[in-house]
């Protein structure tokens, strides 16, 4: 159960393709949300979920699967539609985020969409459920993972650090952090705005295995989830450079498409960039 | 002589009693449980039990995610700093959520005494009352708290109990019954319906006795839940005295008094005074003396019940 097939470099960059034009799709539909946020993710998004995680989208509750927190719960378009092709749910649901009655809330509800694990959208609390989840299968000795996706905006939270700082006092190996260093966040560039950085040492110093790769190179994702899964001792952080819209050349890099949704034309323009 | 005992004594005890059984209870607390006494539990059951550090927010959000993986968290720490600095942590990661974690707060209201204003928490009930899907219960007694916790263990959905620092009578006796949301009726007099929570149930009954010897009979309620509100008592005991004092140790705004008055408001309007702090600060002192100083005694609640008979329709 939950051993899924592994898919090489070439068929993860196909799925992220397809989540990308999801977002997309989702984003222009709804009128509301932030593609910025969710393009920087997929690629993370799409080798964890198809190449890591311990999981069953039939049993969404099952007690030993692994868990992802997305802590950056803007970002959760992506997640959504990484969700519904994963299976969780049926892929003509995210025509609906966003819309009154929709099982999509604009921010991740435990309550309305499977595979979500905690509540969340509000910035700085998904480490702290994480942590949480972590000990709980330390009690019952159970051998699953925990997995929690920040944003690097999203550090500048003091609680972030309260968890970083007891997950590591804890010795949570079982706990993996996976930043969205995308640079950028509402009103600026994070360096101009409220600076997080050196991010790899503020990690090292709260004691955490500290991991840096690029958040859209397949190869590093995955040997740097297995490094997190091998490293015995004190959780882990993946520092992962990415881009802010990453996959539709106007939207990349650019801090206004952080929470503005595309035209039709606009839409038209990036599916002819994702196809 | 009545036997005094905090309600935050009875509260450590329950824990190693009900984790005996039940190993699905987990415990938290951050940096106080000498203070809340959950460091009993830990003395007990060191592997459930986790000192979060003087860092509440984070661990809300760690009790939440102990809760969705099938544990019952108890979250503690005084109420100013576990529902004041951790509010939105409660709001958007448990309740929002809808997940089982039971925050049990110490160190409530004036009766702190020394530690003055800033850890005298007089809002909690307020900021746990307007969370939507929050349970708040503030016991009368040590008797009591152990059965509010004993309650707690199996009940669905995030859930607050208001415990304090100083020694307070026990009322209740062990066979009395404690159903989450239902109201105890103490004393029945068809005059004047005083309704309390927490230490101030003691005083309602003080005030009761000074009434009875002027020839005013008083109805007591125990409102140990503030929410759900036991409705259908209070309109009960409403329509048979038609006029009611509401008497808490928290401010005016939020609380004991504003529940009350707004389900009568809507259904059966009548005269409501209400005994509570009026727009101030706590301060230094010993409980005794502060609850003169914030008109919390049984001679307020009496004055209050003639002033409530006083406008009453005739």
């Amino acid at each position: 159960m939950g051993n899924l097939p592994q898919l090489d470099v070439k068929s993860l960059g196909e799925r992220a393709k397809v989540i990308r034009n999801h977002i997309i799709r989702m984003l222009a539909k709804s009128g509301s949300g932030h593609p910025g946020s969710s393009l920087s993710t997929v690629d993370l998004l799409v080798a964890l979920y198809y190449n890591k995680l311990r999981h069953n989208p039939q049993m969404p509750a099952w007690p030993d699967r692994d868990r992802f927190i997305l802590s950056k719960g803007h970002a959760c378009p992506a997640l959504y539609a990484v969700l519904a092709e994963r299976g969780y749910f049926e892929v003509s649901k995210l025509d609906t985020l966003r819309q009154f009655g929709s099982m999509l809330q604009g921010h991740p509800c435990m309550k309305t969409t499977p595979g979500i694990e905690i509540s969340g959208g509000s910035l700085g609390q998904g480490l702290s459920v994480g942590l949480g989840i972590a000990l709980a299968a330390r009690l019952d000795k159970k051998d699953y993972r925990t997995y929690v996706m920040l944003g690097d905006g999203e550090l500048e939270e003091g609680q972030i650090w309260e968890s970083a700082m007891a997950s590591s006092h804890f010795k949570m190996d079982n706990l993996c952090a996976i930043i969205d260093q995308n640079d950028l966040q509402i009103d600026g560039p994070i360096r101009d705005i409220m600076s997080p950085h050196p991010i790899p040492d503020k990690w090292n110093s709260f004691g955490w295995h500290t991991l840096e790769i690029d958040g859209h190179d397949y190869p590093s994702i995955m040997s740097a989830y297995n490094e997190a899964e091998n490293t015995k001792g004190r959780p882990t952080v993946i520092i992962a450079k990415t881009v802010k819209g990453k996959g539709v050349s106007f939207m990349e890099n650019q801090v206004d498409w952080h929470g503005k949704t595309p035209s039709k034309e606009e839409a038209e323009r990036a599916f002819a960039e994702l196809k | 002589m009545t036997e005094m005992i905090a309600t935050r004594q009875a509260y450590g005890d329950a824990l190693v009693e009900f984790g005996e059984k039940n190993k699905a209870i987990v415990v938290l607390d951050a940096d106080l449980s000498k203070s809340t006494t959950t460091a009993k539990f830990g003395k007990k059951y060191p592997d459930r039990f986790f000192n979060m550090g003087i860092a509440e927010a984070n661990m809300i959000g760690t009790a939440a995610g102990l809760a969705t993986c099938g544990k019952i968290p108890f979250v503690s720490s005084f109420s100013i700093f576990a529902t004041g600095r951790a509010w939105e942590q409660i709001r958007n990661t448990v309740c929002y959520s809808g997940v089982n974690v039971r925050i049990v707060a110490t160190h409530s209201g004036v009766s702190v005494g020394p530690d003055g204003a800033s850890h005298q928490c007089i809002e909690d009930l307020s900021l746990m009352r307007t969370i939507p899907t929050m349970t708040v219960i503030e016991p009368c007694d040590a008797v009591e708290t152990r059965k509010s916790i004993m309650a707690s263990i199996d009940y669905k959905g995030p859930l607050y109990i208001r415990l304090g620092r100083a020694a307070v009578p026990v009322l209740t006796k062990k066979e009395d019954p404690f159903v989450i949301g239902k109201a105890n009726i103490l004393r029945t007099g068809n005059d004047i319906a005083i309704i309390a929570c927490g230490a101030l149930v003691a005083h309602a009954l003080t005030a009761a006795d000074i009434l009875q010897k002027e020839g005013i009979q008083a109805s007591v309620v125990n409102m140990h839940t503030l929410k759900p509100l036991d409705n259908a008592t209070l309109l009960e005991v409403a329509k048979r005295t038609k006029a009611v004092v509401t008497a808490e140790q928290h401010v005016l705004d939020g609380g004991l008094g504003s529940a009350v008055a707004s389900i009568l408001s809507r259904n059966y309007p009548l005269p409501v005074e209400m005994i509570g702090i009026d727009n101030r600060f706590g301060q230094s002192g010993d409980p005794d003396v502060l609850f003169k100083e914030y008109h919390l005694l049984p001679e307020d609640i009496v004055i209050a019940a003639k002033r409530a008979i006083g406008r009453k329709q005739l």
